[in-house]
């Protein structure tokens, strides 16, 4: 069985690498059970997504008034 | 700004968007900085991405703002950079080393105030200045090694193994680095903009 840690470790390296069958299974298994791995696994994606569309630092630039 | 008639007729442009790419320079040129740590191959990266830009003015529809443009074609050239001619070896990645992570017990599991909660909708964060205030506050806050290899990783968008070349890391570290950088900022985003007010 995963603990969390593992569990974590893992939710970060199946964006940079292909886990393994077994590793993918052990995941389901602890995510299904863990809602704060089910979080983490989440926010790992959202992460991403949220950088890969941006362009850094906003202090300067385009006149978006949003606050 | 962003009015793009149905008719497909470009807006009023002026001749080429010098003004506007001068004043976006300074940004560029501290991300690449950061990216490529060498104030001459990121002056003229710098200067790439702008000839590009400025060549390329007229394919620029208003769709998109200037700066995501600019900052796109930035991306490629410092990807390319990377990929191709740089290399600089992390000297000794002291961050490397598998150690106890406060987040969780001496078991393994998430300690009671740090587990992670449901952010919420997170769609209009992407326009959003304050946000990316504070993300970058809490990228500034992580180990040089950490911040770098998250920037080349998931903005940039090399692949891992492209990254242990240019930094002659093994993957196992890579991961280890890039689970670092992750976690830290998960956490930093939770407290300082998700979970706060």
């Amino acid at each position: 069985m995963l603990n969390c840690e593992e569990a974590a470790r893992l939710l970060s390296e199946r964006q940079d690498r292909a886990l393994s069958m077994a590793e993918r299974t052990q995941l389901t298994l602890h995510t299904m059970m863990c809602s704060g791995c089910r979080e983490f696994g989440r926010q790992m994606t959202t992460l991403r997504d949220l950088v890969r569309g941006h362009a850094p630092d906003a202090s300067a630039g385009t006149p978006d008034d949003k606050k | 700004m962003s009015d793009v008639s149905s008719t497909g007729a470009l807006p009023e442009m002026p001749d080429s968007h010098e003004d506007e790419l001068i004043a976006l320079r300074d940004d560029m040129l501290r991300f690449a900085r950061l990216q490529l740590s060498d104030e001459h191959l990121a002056e003229d990266a710098v200067q790439e991405a702008m000839a590009g830009a400025l060549r390329n003015a007229d394919s620029f529809t208003r769709q998109a703002s200037l700066k995501s443009w600019v900052f796109s074609i930035l991306r490629h050239k410092i990807a390319d950079l990377l990929r191709s001619r740089y290399r600089e070896p992390v000297a000794e990645c002291k961050e490397c080393e598998h150690d106890s992570d406060s987040s969780f017990d001496d078991r393994g599991h998430w300690q009671a105030g740090v587990t992670p909660r449901a952010w919420g909708k997170t769609d209009a964060l992407a326009h959003n200045d304050a946000f990316w205030k504070v993300f970058d506050l809490c990228l500034d806050a992580l180990p040089g090694e950490q911040a770098r290899v998250f920037m080349m990783r998931e903005h940039i968008g090399l692949d891992s193994h492209e990254i242990c070349e240019a930094l002659e890391l093994s993957a196992s570290n890579l991961h280890v680095l890039l689970y670092r950088a992750r976690s830290r900022l998960r956490a930093c985003l939770s407290e300082r903009w998700f979970e706060s007010a």
